[in-house]
């Protein structure tokens, strides 16, 4: 029955296996190669071992960078999935109970069509909208508002202690609809006898927000850290478009990839550029790695 | 993954309905934790409430300023526009080249896209469905390529596409898309062909049918589902794409893609202060999304939670 499956399996494989491997395996695994050299580009690249890297250490913009990376790590998980969990419980058992079935609110299916929209747009454009909603005078659309009540115009990519968080609320406001799907499908599948039980014996709604979903919903909020996670190491379409300067000012919103970019694609420091990378991959990996072992818990059945 | 929308037509606002006796859960401290219901759940809804007024406004201020002049802009920037100024748009199009780059995405999104459904689709099913020396080598190969971040890879990458003769091309461009979303596509769609019974398959190679034809003809059709999903998935993510056509199409401007493009329009717009022209290049690439979106929202919301649910 199986006639002639070997050519079958080959003639599938061979076109897909090609272009991954030229494309995406050598690439991965001649950034590990360049960043032991000083390769500009010109000449060729000269082995200069863990110099790139010891280089790295004394580069302050590296450090902002890898600071901004942790500021993101842990406001951006932390705000969007507060914020969604909030408006999916709202959306899914916020209403009252009918046939023994917890519904949402009023209008829970709107909401949740308006919300998740900013997910399909492209981040370059969000950032060119919310430069166009940050301007620092009365043509932007917080501050023209702020001007015309009389009060001085925020600065808000201007300001270094403020660039970033205005940074972080434009990934959060794209980010928050599609955590609240997510998280309003994981609670659709959480049976309603164990909310009506939970509300005969007298929980209140916080009370059943905390330990029932919650707990219930464990996994889906591990895989949203982490998705999340992922999201805050990368932000480079966000960064390079909204903030001054592509990762400014001063290199108050900088993160790696900009700096990666900067040294590979301005300054030609390929060798350097692809130390930052490999750098940028064991964050990455660090973080996946710790997220599932810290958030490792029983999951519970029902 | 389906997301299981209650009727919401059907629900009246929470806050007139409570009637005495008739929730289940009336106990003796019905009467305060009805009030207290109350308080939160208005509370509740006046939270969504302003979270939909913030996503909406600044999407309707833009096509709202897209029909101004900059003093307008400046002077008014809460009003309607005085006149439609269809011009504004013409100038987008045109002048700014957003035609072009809208264009150019549909073209390397669409290619791109394609090429990845077939080739994922095809590596997908061989290793979800046939046993043979290297299968797991093959498979945990593509699935590897989840765990790296593409700036890990940037600097070869980029080199990689210029010895092939390919920088600044969109066949570049697609083949690089078309590679970078095998990872998940194969993952995904691996699964799903594993779950599709064996039945037919032996049915169809009874009757004759050779691998290949089994695969576009029988498979396939039955794969749809997960298809649709990838595909979605796919086209969205190829289509916010803004680093690899950056690096990939630096050179070439008539080449650009819509995000690349519609970056540039704003910078350029500072230094020649058309702010008009940029609110209506941002119109231009938004209301497409907003009718797609409204036409397939249902599809587009499981497509892309597909990934997160598996």
């Amino acid at each position: 029955m199986r006639h002639g499956k070997y050519p079958f399996v080959i003639g599938f494989l061979f076109a897909p296996v090609t272009l991954y491997v030229v494309f995406v395996i050598a690439p991965y695994a001649q950034a590990f190669q360049v960043s032991m050299t000083n390769w500009r580009g010109l000449s060729a690249p000269q082995w200069v071992g863990f110099d790139n890297y010891r280089r790295l250490l004394d580069d302050g913009n590296f450090w902002k960078a890898v600071q901004h990376h942790g500021v993101l790590l842990l406001a951006l998980p932390l705000i969007t999935i507060a914020i969604a969990l909030f408006f999916s419980f709202q959306l899914n058992v916020g209403g009252r109970t009918v046939n023994g079935q917890r519904q949402g609110v009023w209008g829970s299916k709107f909401y949740r069509v308006v919300f998740f929209f900013p997910q399909v747009l492209a981040v370059a454009i969000i950032a060119v909208l919310f430069q166009m909603v940050y301007r620092p005078n009365e043509s932007g659309l917080i501050n023209g508002v702020l001007m015309k009540l009389g009060f001085d115009p925020v600065l808000f990519l201007v300001r270094p202690n403020l660039a970033l968080w205005s940074i972080i609320a434009v990934l959060v406001w794209q980010a928050v609809g599609f955590y609240v799907v997510l998280f309003s499908a994981g609670m659709a599948s959480i049976p309603g006898e164990i909310y009506e039980a939970a509300e005969m014996d007298g929980a209140s709604r916080v009370t059943l927000f905390f330990r029932v979903t919650l707990p219930l919903l464990w996994n889906t909020l591990q895989v949203a850290w982490v998705y999340l996670g992922i999201a805050a190491f990368d932000a480079f379409a966000i960064v390079a478009v909204l903030s001054v300067d592509s990762g400014g000012p001063d290199g108050a919103t900088t993160v790696l990839a900009n700096e990666i970019y900067r040294n590979a694609f301005v300054y030609s420091k390929y060798g350097y550029a692809s130390a930052m990378g490999v750098a940028l991959f064991f964050f990455t990996l660090t973080f996946a790695a710790l997220t599932l072992r810290l958030t490792k818990r029983e999951s519970v059945e029902y | 993954m389906k997301t299981t929308l209650p009727p919401s037509a059907a629900v009246p606002p929470p806050a007139a309905l409570p009637t005495p006796g008739k929730k289940p859960s009336s106990g003796s401290h019905a009467r305060g934790r009805r009030s207290e219901v109350r308080f939160l759940s208005s509370l509740g809804h006046i939270a969504l409430a302003v979270w939909a007024v913030i996503v909406i406004v600044p999407i309707l201020w833009t096509f709202l300023a897209a029909f101004k002049n900059t003093g307008e802009i400046f002077s008014s920037p809460w009003t309607l526009p005085a006149e439609l100024r269809w011009e504004n748009f013409s100038r987008a199009w045109t002048k700014a080249r957003v035609g072009r780059y809208f264009m150019n995405s549909v073209v390397v999104v669409g290619c791109g896209t394609f090429a990845t459904m077939l080739l994922g689709s095809m590596a997908a099913y061989v290793l979800a469905r046939y046993r043979f020396w290297g299968n797991r080598a093959v498979y945990y190969l593509f699935v590897s390529g989840l765990a790296f971040p593409v700036f890990l890879a940037l600097v070869p990458l980029f080199f990689v596409v210029k010895n092939l003769g390919l920088l600044d091309t969109h066949t570049g461009v697609i083949l690089v898309y078309t590679a970078y979303s095998l990872p998940f596509t194969v993952f995904f769609l691996a699964a799903f062909f594993r779950t599709l019974p064996n039945s037919v398959a032996e049915a169809g190679m009874i009757d004759g049918c050779s691998h290949v034809r089994l695969f576009f003809q029988v498979m396939l059709p039955m794969a749809k589902p997960g298809l649709i999903s990838v595909a979605i998935f796919n086209v969205i993510g190829q289509w916010a794409q803004y680093q690899l056509p950056l690096v990939l199409l630096s050179n070439a401007k008539d080449k650009w893609v819509l995000t690349q493009g519609i970056a540039d329009i704003s910078v350029n717009a500072g230094y020649e202060a058309d702010w008009s022209g940029l609110f209506a290049a941002l119109t231009i690439a938004i209301l497409p999304m907003i009718i797609v979106y409204a036409i397939f929202q249902r599809q587009i919301q499981s497509g892309l939670t597909s990934g997160a649910v598996k």
